[in-house]
């Protein structure tokens, strides 16, 4: 079974987690520092399986964004390893372009698509389009609840929010200033 | 008076939060904000506010995301689930999943909403109420919700199904008496069409075949049915709903493959019907994707987990063969792990593809390294002992420290068992110290002495060779420590001429001056560790008799350290000077030629016989290279157990103490006569043993003695009524013994006393000292597995005596 799920990025904050074990956020926090130690310093073409205690971490880097996975014994690691790729893109065609502001400002929404693909430690399904159906059904569902056309706007703004920061970002980078 | 705070009346934005969070320059600044967030939130809640609550909640677990303490806001999320509104439910269940588990009192509280959006119409919100028993059901709320549960498992809809079902998986684990309740679900939830369900149904299948063995025996009967579906998958066409890279479902099939290899285990029927689909699996998935080649290694996996035919198992080899030349280093180091495994279980079919594997040694990943060293060292066999020593001098030269001392020790060992001649071992020993440098262990050290010792017409060729390296560089402290032992004993060989010449190289002469100055160089060198300086002083003492020449000069070199601040040290120059002075007489027997060191590392190439070595690694490696008879290799645990202190006899250090039983204490032989030739046959006869008499189980020892080796006939018998099997029985022994286990003729004892399993224990005292024996018992008895263990104190006296 699945022990936990981590993502967080190249300098170690937590982008998304769940675990899938009771156990204390010092733990919690714990797990995320040492995943973090490790796995920073792992060569690029290095082996993507570690040894950790009794458990393995199997994990993925995607541009500035680290997704661990953290198994015990009766997993395959292979398996895993393809999974975060599903994974990964189901958030992609979700999010369109999925980069870190993404998961930043949504990680409900991205709780939310954990939750229809994992349960208890376990795959419930593995197939990205049948996924983001009952996603896109249960976000309709939240807008009859709250008006169709305050939910539009909010969108709308949710939208130009994330990219005016996006933009903001680039000019900063750029231009190596503080806006 | 207080004021109103107009300016908090809707609460901040989740975005808003992220974003203030993120401006925060300082890990304090942020601090500062998510506190005075944390406050308002918690004031809100206490106000009671119902519109905001689900944003308020929304920010609160986005905090305990960063990791600042979120407790408060449980019952908020309960209030959430209470509510009618589907985006509170929502963010109301993820909360509950985020912030409770069993350990908090409130999360049975949620029970009764559960029950109620269990039976909602709408599917969503079922949905929503299953996922949040399935992360977080304590025993209580499975029993109460179960059927629920079960309910929802015959539903139509696939959705809630493959959501029930893994629902199901968790609440078995918690509460196993549930089992039953789900049981007879399992087999139509095989039958389904919808991949999802069929994902989901295979996990609660592995499920309850781990918990429960008669389960697991009833699901048997389902392997026909598997194996039909994996064939359809197989065989299906192209179904874009499915596919992932051209193949179709293939976490499905892994799951399959997996619950086959579960089911196969240890049973010949099953293992038969499965035989066809695994090969077909095995040609048919097209290896230059990585999915495919998830399957392939799910595939290997099964095939030597079960009892498949042998021709299979080739099959399985050559598909890790295949991995290994793959680029992919993920592909690689999955295929060594598990070639590790199937070495154990057959070396000949891994023999096939050793060049590969010498060549994984080079690679640059550390964890491929290690493995292949592991391996490498797994396959060596008398066959290619020579290249395989040489491939790995050359790996030995180029890897990290933390290799090297894992190196050097199996090396050896792998030397020992093999070696086609002792002049080839010490040689190539010796150019593994040389590679090694100081990363050797000490028992190594210490293993070498007694090989070179008990090699007796290699002293002289030895003391040269060694005498070649040295003289150039002292700084490898192992190779230097061999080294001075070696010229202290037999130096004079050296000098002498009285070896056997190397072809083809230069013949060195050398005078007794030399080597002394050679090992006065090591001693007086402050880089030699404390341990190479003791080695050279004792050297230097054994010289002093056999070099007639150099005496003086050597008793100028001992009074000279009779000064020397290290303790060690001093205390033997002084005890030496006094040899010089006082007891001059008595010096030449003292450092006269040792006897051959019994060695307990054999290079006696019969692999029945089982040893234990004296000188422990705690390298896991190292059970590959003791042989498969499993019932001994845990004996060196045990062994931990009777740690004596080793007696330590006058001027004789401790260091040859070891190596040194026989000469233990010349002194007192010499003076007080005590005659040594306590040889006699000792024939007596010694009455037998009761070793072990509990529930039935009876061990008796017969005692056969010749001088100091004890022979141990072992006999155990059952009284009881059910037949003991797996008899697995392990001795050991305090460390001046050397013991040897032959395995016994069978592991059933028969029950009622009608057979028993014989069992032959060798032991060497050369000590003479009492013999105790610790032993440990692991057998199956009436399906349970029983474990004992006991001390044996009482020997009779003629055993050891």
């Amino acid at each position: 079974m699945i022990k936990a799920i981590l993502v967080f990025n190249t300098r170690g904050q937590p982008r998304a987690i769940r675990f899938f074990e009771s156990c204390s956020t010092e733990l919690q926090q714990k797990l995320i520092r040492e995943s973090y130690q490790i796995i920073s310093k792992r060569d690029i073409n290095a082996c993507n399986f570690v040894e950790y205690n009794d458990n393995k971490l199997i994990y993925r880097q995607y541009a500035t964004l680290y997704f661990v996975f953290v198994i015990d014994s009766s997993e395959s690691e292979y398996d895993i390893y393809e999974l975060i790729h599903i994974f990964v893109q189901c958030l992609d065609q979700y999010f369109e372009n999925v980069c870190e502001l993404d998961l930043i400002f949504h990680s409900d929404k991205v709780n939310h698509i954990l939750n229809e693909f994992f349960m208890g430690g376990f795959i419930v399904e593995r197939s990205p389009d049948l996924i983001l159906n009952d996603i896109r059904t249960q976000i309709r569902l939240e807008r009859q609840d709250s008006g169709v056309l305050k939910q539009m706007g909010s969108k709308i703004k949710s939208v130009v929010d994330t990219k005016t920061e996006k933009m903001k970002l680039d000019v900063e980078k750029k231009f190596d200033i503080k806006l | 008076m207080k004021f109103p705070d107009l300016s908090m009346s809707t609460p901040v934005r989740l975005r808003d939060l992220i974003r203030q969070i993120r401006s925060a320059k300082t890990a304090a600044e942020e601090r500062a904000v998510v506190q005075k967030e944390c406050a308002y939130i918690r004031d809100s809640f206490r106000d009671e506010d119902n519109t905001w609550r689900c944003r308020n909640v929304a920010k609160l677990l986005y905090v305990s995301l960063l990791g600042y303490p979120a407790h408060f806001g449980q019952l908020e999320c309960l209030k959430l689930i209470a509510s009618t509104r589907f985006t509170d439910k929502r963010i109301g269940y993820l909360g509950a999943m985020l912030l409770l588990d069993e350990r908090q009192d409130i999360h049975v509280l949620i029970t009764n909403s559960l029950k109620n959006d269990l039976n909602h119409s709408n599917q969503y919100i079922t949905g929503l109420a299953l996922c949040a028993l399935g992360s977080i059901c304590s025993p209580e709320m499975s029993r109460d919700l179960g059927g629920e549960v079960e309910r929802l498992m015959k539903s139509t809809n696939p959705y809630l199904k493959k959501k029930a079902v893994l629902c199901a998986v968790r609440i078995i684990r918690k509460v196993p008496e549930q089992f039953d309740v789900f049981q007879n679900s399992v087999r139509s939830l095989l039958t389904e069409k919808n991949h999802g369900v069929l994902l989901t149904a295979t996990a609660l299948v592995i499920e309850m075949c781990q918990q429960n063995t008669h389960a697991l025996q009833s699901f048997r009967k389902l392997v026909p049915n598997l194996v039909r579906i994996l064939k359809t998958l197989i065989m299906s066409g192209y179904s874009p709903e499915h596919d992932v890279s051209g193949i179709s479902d293939p976490f499905l099939q892994v799951h399959l493959l997996r619950l086959l290899r579960i089911l196969g285990r240890n049973d010949s029927e099953a293992s038969e019907a499965m035989n066809d689909i695994l090969a077909q699996v095995s040609t048919n998935t097209e290896n230059s994707k990585n999915v495919g080649n998830a399957i392939l290694y799910e595939t290997v996996l099964t095939i030597m987990d079960i009892k498949s035919e042998s021709g299979l198992r080739v099959l399985a080899v050559n598909i890790l063969g295949r991995f290994l030349l793959n680029n992919d280093k993920n592909i690689r180091y999955v295929a060594l792990n598990t070639l590790l495994r199937v070495v154990h279980v057959d070396q000949n079919a891994v023999q096939r593809h050793r060049a590969t594997i010498v060549e994984c040694l080079k690679d640059a990943d550390v964890s491929i390294k290690r493995r292949a060293m592991e391996l490498c060292f797994a396959l060596i066999n008398p066959n290619n002992i020579r290249t395989m020593t040489n491939e790995m001098l050359e790996f030995l030269g180029t890897c990290e420290t933390e290799f090297k001392a894992d190196c050097t020790s199996n090396m050896f060992l792998a030397m020992e068992r093999f070696a086609p001649s002792k002049r080839w071992h010490v040689d190539q020993m010796i150019k593994v110290l040389t590679t090694a440098g100081n990363s050797v262990r000490d028992d190594i050290v210490s293993s070498l002495i007694g090989i070179i010792s008990s090699s007796s017409d290699l002293h002289g060729y030895t003391a040269r060779q060694l005498y070649k390296i040295i003289r150039n560089d002292i700084t490898q402290q192992p190779l230097v420590q061999v080294g001075s032992w070696t010229l202290g004993e037999f130096g004079d060989l050296f000098v002498n001429g009285q070896y056997e010449q190397p072809h083809g190289e230069e013949h060195i002469q050398v005078t007794e001056n030399e080597i002394t100055d050679i090992l006065e160089r090591v001693l007086n060198w402050s880089i030699s560790t404390v341990v190479t300086r003791e080695y050279a002083i004792n050297a230097l003492m054994k010289l002093s008799t056999r070099f007639p020449n150099c005496s003086d000069r050597i008793q100028s070199i001992m009074t000279y350290y009779a000064c020397n601040m290290n303790l060690e040290l001093q205390t033997r120059a002084v005890e030496y000077t006094s040899l010089f002075t006082k007891h001059n007489i008595i010096r030449p027997s003292i450092v006269e030629r040792m006897p051959v060191l019994i060695s307990n590392s054999s290079s006696n190439p019969n692999a029945n016989e089982q040893q234990e070595q004296i000188y422990q690694e705690e390298n896991p490696s190292n059970d590959a290279q003791i042989n498969h008879v499993p019932p001994n290799e845990p004996v060196v645990d045990l062994l931990k157990l009777l740690d004596e202190p080793i007696q330590t006899n006058g001027s004789i250090h401790p260091h040859e103490q070891q190596q040194n039983p026989l000469s233990s204490n010349p002194l007192t032989d010499l003076l007080f006569g005590d005659d040594i030739s306590h040889n006699h046959l000792n024939n007596n006869i010694i009455p037998p043993m009761v070793a072990l008499d509990k529930n039935g189980l009876r061990i008796v020892f017969t005692f056969e003695r010749e001088d100091t080796l004890l022979t141990i006939h072992s006999k155990a018998t059952n009284a009881t009524q059910y037949p003991i099997t797996n008899f697995i029985f392990k001795a050991a022994v305090p460390k001046t013994f050397t013991i040897e286990l032959y395995p016994p003729n069978s592991t059933i004892i028969p029950a009622n006393n009608s057979g028993e399993i014989h069992q032959i224990i060798k032991i060497l005292n050369p000590n003479k000292d009492k013999l105790r024996m610790r032993i440990k018992l692991n057998y199956l008895f009436n399906n349970s597995s029983m474990g004992d263990e006991a001390e044996l104190n009482t020997f009779p006296e003629q055993c050891y005596n």
